[in-house]
């Protein structure tokens, strides 16, 4: 069973059909429990990052979440998801996320060249650098993938398992050991999004 | 690098597909959830649905369409057609939208667009306008084409994204359905006016339409058409391999 963590941030309607597409069994749930009895966590997202890691830290959901990585089960954060993963937002402010991968959030602004809009919106193709991760053993190097996001995840090259080219190579995915996260939305990438899931789903 | 996308429109009425040539004169098409996974599975990057259904009970259909394509398509979803509340846009991101058009509802109420956008992010929040040449001016209409608001077009559409609109639909009355291309002169002004992606429009009869479109325009990010793509005259996957050989980047599937 995955536990699709429900911390009142986003719609994961789709996400939840998108596990029910491949086969898998998940259950949305804001209850620690669940998230701790499950075998694998989603970390969904959207929104802003100091909002939304308030609200995981409020509903004492951060723990669960933590805890569940500690002991060791695949853990995929998705685009905001992703970023709560690192230690520091800089999203109106300065905020603190889970610190389960070593990093920063910082606005794309700062990275790519003037004149391209924000935020990075639209299907960019995955770079590995050569990098080899379990996520990403269905798909290949190239293929597209959905992304909407105005802030990426910096100061975090070591744990870096793919980029996507927009003026600045900016991070696509990371990985440490068993937490993974997705800059872009699997569920909305079509075959190879479902194909990331199933990796995800075999871990 | 971020390819520029072909979305198809689905206009949908009581739980049908339909399409409008110079917004009159519907045609039933075809199962909106139908289309749609043919659409993704053929190489669509986004689908846009239009509920232009008038009745409550066409909105129940519509919304039951929504939920069951978001559970079988895994592209992102654009809804549009009589989103006038903070609820409406509720009502479809819980069931699967990604983004949420809105039209006749923002010139009604321009503030919805202000408060969606806080509410839900501005990535959400799509401003489509209707616009038409009216004594040299681009004017923005309203209610599916019908009526004339009487406002300039740019200064509207600018003056939505300063309030929240993260996208904009550019839908050229003039050149809708009569399939001689798109709006390139529309285009290039509202392009020149905002920072934020916009998607082209109106017109597109052929391939050679969508490549003329991204060479001319290159900071267009999206061409949508509807009636060419549901009756087979534009097949997806022979556009996108055109526009690969023409040097402009597409996710090729």
């Amino acid at each position: 069973m995955i536990a699709i963590v429900d911390y009142g941030v986003g719609n994961l309607f789709s996400l939840r059909s998108s596990f029910a597409a491949i086969g898998v069994e998940a259950a949305v749930t804001g209850k620690a429990e669940e998230i701790l009895a499950a075998d694998r966590v989603v970390l969904p997202g959207v929104g802003a990052f100091g909002d939304a890691a308030e609200k995981l830290r409020a509903t004492g959901l951060d723990r669960a979440v933590v805890a569940a990585a500690g002991a060791g089960k695949p853990l995929l954060g998705i685009c905001l998801g992703m970023q709560l993963l690192l230690e520091t937002g800089f999203e109106y402010g300065e905020h603190r996320g889970l610190g389960l991968v070593p990093g920063e959030v910082r606005p794309i602004a700062e990275v790519i060249p003037a004149g391209l809009k924000i935020p990075h919106i639209g299907w960019n193709a995955l770079d590995f650098g050569g990098r080899k991760s379990p996520l990403f053993q269905n798909i290949h190097a190239g293929d597209h993938v959905y992304f909407v996001h105005s802030y990426y995840a910096a100061n975090c090259a070591e744990h870096t398992i793919a980029t996507a080219d927009y003026g600045a190579p900016l991070t696509a995915a990371v990985q440490r050991e068993n937490v993974f996260g997705c800059q872009f939305h699997p569920e909305k990438s079509g075959g190879v999004g479902l194909n990331i899931l199933r990796a995800f789903c075999a871990l | 690098m971020i390819t520029k996308r072909i979305i198809p429109c689905l206009d949908v009425r009581d739980g049908r597909v339909v399409k409008g040539v110079n917004f009159a004169g519907l045609q039933d098409v075809s199962s909106p959830v139908e289309l749609a996974e043919y659409y993704s599975a053929n190489g669509a990057d986004e689908l846009v649905f239009y509920d232009i259904t008038a009745s409550a009970e066409g909105r129940r259909l519509f919304t039951d369409v929504l939920c069951e394509t978001a559970r079988r398509v895994f592209i992102p979803l654009t809804v549009g057609g009589g989103i006038n509340t903070l609820d409406d846009f509720d009502r479809v991101l819980k069931c699967g939208a990604d983004k949420v058009s809105v039209n006749s509802g923002a010139i009604r109420n321009p503030n919805l667009i202000r408060d969606a956008a806080k509410r839900y992010g501005d990535q959400c929040v799509v401003i489509s306008a209707d616009v038409k040449r009216v004594d040299g001016m681009f004017r923005v209409y309203a209610r599916g084409g019908r009526d004339d608001t009487g406002m300039e077009a740019i200064g509207w559409i600018r003056r939505c994204v300063d309030m929240g609109a993260g996208e904009v639909v550019l839908n050229s009355i003039d050149t809708d359905g009569v399939k001689q291309g798109f709006d390139l002169e529309m285009l290039q002004a509202v392009c020149d006016a905002v920072s934020v992606p916009v998607i082209a429009s109106g017109g597109a009869g052929c391939i050679a339409d969508f490549v003329t479109l991204f060479q001319t325009l290159p900071r267009v990010d999206a061409g949508l058409a509807a009636s060419i793509f549901h009756f087979g005259e534009v097949p997806i996957p022979a556009l996108k391999a055109a526009l690969a050989e023409n040097g402009i980047p597409v996710r090729l599937a």
